[in-house]
C-alpha cells in the first residue's frame, strides 16, 4: 500500500519513516515524498492507474499550494485518498479542503496517534 | 524839504518789507507802523505850511535820525542796512540843505546850486546803490531758499533714517521671532522623522510577525517530533535487544544520532530566526559586520512570503532563488539591508497577488518572485525581480521619495523604498528599477566589495 507524502521541508521524510519504521519493516506500507505539489503530480502520474492510495499533503507550500494539488489529484484521480496537513488551522482552509474532496484535515504540529489511527484504518479496513 | 520824510517811508516800507523773512517781532512791526504814519503826517504837514517849516524840519530829522539808529544797531533790520547806504548822501544832504535853509537862508540862497548838484549826485548814487541791493538781495534770497531747500531735504533724510532704523529694528525682531519658530519645527521635524523612521521599522516587523511565528514554529515543530519519536527508538532499542537482534539496534542507532543532528539544527534555525527579529526590532545603528549576502537575502525572502502567507489565505506564489556560490561576505550593516531586501521582497510578492486578483480565475498567470546574486569585478549585483502588475513610467520617478505609495492610505508609510534607497545609498552602493507595465519589475542593488 503506498503512501505519498508533500511537504516543501525535506526533513519531513526522515521524520515520517521512522515514525513509521514498523509499518514499512513489516510490509504493510511503503511511503514516497515530494517537495513540491508539480513534484507530486509527476510522481502520480509516472503508473497508470497510480499505485499510490493515499496522499497527505501540506498547504503552504510554494508554487502550487496544497489545496490545488488537491483539486488536480481530484480531477484526475478521485479515487485516491488525499488529507491536508496545515500549519494554519483555520476555518477557511478547512472549509476549503473539505469543499475540494479532503478526506480529513490534520493540523502542525502533527498528532502522529490520530495519523496512524487514520493510515490503520487503511491497513486493517 | 520833505525829502527826508520820503526816504523815511521807503525806508520805512523795505523794513516792514523785510520784516517777514528777518523774524522781526511784533512789537518792532508795530513800531514800524506808527513811523510809518509819523513820517506821511510830516510829510503832509511840511508840504501844507500849517507849521513852521523848522519845527517840521527837526521832527524829520529826528524820525529819520531814530530809524539809522534802529536801523545800524539792531540785527533784525541787518537785511535793509545796504539800503540805508544808499541813502545817507541824501539825507546828509538833505539835512544840511535844511538846516541851511532854515538857519542861514541867506548863505543858502548863495550855495543853493552846489545843494541841487549834491543832491543830484547823492540821488544817482542812491539808485546806484538801490539797484545793487536788489541784485545783492535776490542772490542773497537764492542762497536763502538753497539753504532752506537743504536743511528741508536734510530733515527728510533724517525722518527716513530714522524711520529706516525703525524698519531694520522691527524687521530684524520679526526675523530673530521666524528664525527661532524655524529652528524649533526643525527640531520637531527631526524629532518625527526618528518616529517615522521607527514607526516604518516597526512596520516592516508587524508584517513579519505572522510570517516569523511561522517560520519558528516549523523548526519546533521539528525539534518535538525529532525528540519523541528519539524516545520511541530508544524503547525500541530495549525491544531489538531483548530479541537479541543487534543489527537492528545498530540501524536504529544510526537514525537516532540523525535525529540528534536534526533537532540540533531545527534549534539553531529557531534561535537564529528570533536573533533576526531582535535585530530588526532593534532601534540603535548597529556596526557593519561580515555579512553573508545569500544567506541574509534567504533568510527574509521566506520570512516575506511566509508574512504575507499569513496574512492573506489566498495568497501564492513560486519564488526562486539565484544565488552566486562564489559571492564574497560583505561589510555591511546586516539589519539594515535586511530590512531593504524585506522591502523588496514585500513589493514584489505584493506586486505578484495584486496582478493575480486581476486576472480572470481561469487565467494561466503563475506570480513568481526571484532574487539573485552575482559577484561583478568590483561590486555585488542583488536583483528581485518579480511578473507583476509593473511600476507605470509616470510614477517610476516617484517611488524612491517618501511617502510616496501606491497602496491603499493606512496600508503603506510610503517610506519603505525612500528608507531603502537611503540605507543602500549609505553603504557606497546603487538602487535602481526598471519595469515593463503590465510584464513586472526587477529592482537592482549593487554593493561595493
Amino acid at each position: 500500500m503506498k503512501i505519498l507524502i508533500v511537504d516543501d521541508e525535506k526533513d519531513v521524510e526522515v521524520l515520517f519513516r521512522q515514525k513509521f519504521r514498523k509499518e514499512i519493516r513489516k510490509g504493510e506500507i511503503s511511503m514516497e515524498f515530494a517537495f513540491s505539489g508539480a513534484e507530486a503530480l509527476d510522481i502520480l502520474s509516472s503508473d497508470n492507474p497510480p499505485k499510490f492510495v493515499y496522499v497527505f499533503s501540506d498547504i503552504n507550500m510554494p508554487g502550487m499550494t496544497g489545496l490545488e494539488l488537491l483539486e488536480n489529484i481530484k480531477t484526475k484521480f478521485p479515487n485516491i485518498n488525499v488529507s491536508m496537513i496545515s500549519a494554519y488551522g483555520d476555518d477557511e482552509n478547512y472549509e476549503k479542503a473539505k469543499e475540494s474532496g479532503a478526506k480529513e484535515f490534520f493540523t502542525k504540529p502533527i498528532d502522529f496517534e490520530s495519523l496512524k489511527k487514520e493510515i490503520n484504518k487503511l491497513i486493517n479496513p | 524839504m520833505g525829502l527826508e520824510n520820503i526816504i523815511t517811508i521807503v525806508l520805512l516800507y523795505y523794513l516792514h518789507r523785510n520784516a517777514k523773512s528777518a523774524n522781526v517781532s511784533q512789537q518792532w512791526k508795530k513800531y514800524i507802523k506808527i513811523a510809518m504814519l509819523a513820517a506821511i503826517a510830516l510829510l503832509v504837514l511840511g508840504s501844507a505850511n500849517i507849521i513852521s517849516s523848522w519845527f517840521t524840519s527837526i521832527l524829520s530829522v529826528l524820525l529819520i535820525s531814530g530809524v539809522a539808529y534802529v536801523v545800524l544797531n539792531f540785527k533784525e533790520f541787518q537785511n535793509t542796512k545796504p539800503l540805508f547806504f544808499a541813502v545817507i548822501p541824501l539825507i546828509g544832504i538833505s539835512i544840511l540843505g535844511d538846516l541851511m535853509e532854515n538857519i542861514f537862508p541867506k548863505a543858502y540862497e548863495t550855495w543853493d546850486k552846489v545843494f541841487d548838484v549834491a543832491g543830484f549826485f547823492a540821488f544817482i548814487w542812491a539808485i546806484v546803490m538801490y539797484f545793487t541791493y536788489r541784485k545783492q538781495k535776490r542772490i542773497l534770497e537764492a542762497e536763502r531758499l538753497v539753504a532752506i531747500e537743504k536743511e528741508r531735504e536734510y530733515e527728510i533724510t533724517r525722518k527716513i533714517k530714522a524711520q529706516l532704523e525703525k524698519d531694520v529694528a522691527e524687521r530684524t525682531e520679526a526675523l530673530v521671532k521666524k528664525k527661532d519658530e524655524l529652528e524649533k519645527t526643525l527640531s520637531e521635524l527631526k524629532a518625527t522623522q526618528t518616529q517615522l523612521i521607527h514607526a516604518e521599522k516597526m512596520a516592516s516587523l508587524g508584517e513579519l510577525t505572522a510570517g516569523i511565528a511561522h517560520e519558528i514554529q516549523n523548526p519546533l515543530n521539528f525539534v518535538n517530533n525529532f525528540s519523541e519519536v528519539s524516545s520511541e527508538l530508544v524503547e525500541e532499542i530495549e525491544e531489538e535487544l531483548n530479541k537479541g537482534d543487534l543489527d537492528e539496534v545498530k540501524v536504529i542507532f544510526t537514525d537516532l544520532k540523525i535525529n540528534l543532528q536534526k533537532i540540533n539544527h531545527h534549534g539553531k534555525r529557531a534561535d537564529s530566526i528570533v536573533k533576526g527579529m531582535l535585530q530588526h526590532s532593534r532601534n540603535n545603528q548597529s556596526e557593519r559586520e561580515l555579512t553573508d549576502i545569500n544567506a541574509l537575502a534567504d533568510e527574509f525572502l521566506r520570512l516575506s512570503y511566509h508574512g504575507l502567507r499569513a496574512k492573506d489565505k489566498s495568497f501564492n506564489a513560486n519564488f526562486i532563488a539565484d544565488f552566486d556560490k562564489g559571492l564574497p561576505k560583505l561589510n555591511i550593516v546586516s539589519q539594515d539591508i535586511g530590512r531593504v531586501l524585506l522591502n523588496l521582497f514585500n513589493n514584489a510578492f505584493y506586486a505578484c497577488a495584486d496582478k493575480k486578483t486581476k486576472e480572470s480565475d481561469d487565467s494561466s498567470y503563475k506570480p513568481e518572485v526571484k532574487i539573485s546574486t552575482k559577484k561583478l569585478e568590483r561590486h555585488i549585483e542583488i536583483t528581485v525581480s518579480d511578473n507583476g502588475q509593473g511600476v507605470p513610467a509616470h510614477i517610476r520617478e516617484k517611488i524612491f521619495q517618501p511617502f510616496f505609495t501606491t497602496k491603499p492610505t493606512g496600508q503603506g508609510t510610503g517610506l519603505g523604498l525612500s528608507l531603502s534607497y537611503d540605507i543602500v545609498k549609505a553603504h557606497g552602493g546603487d538602487l535602481k528599477v526598471e519595469s515593463q507595465e503590465g510584464e513586472g519589475t526587477i529592482f537592482t542593488i549593487t554593493l561595493p566589495i
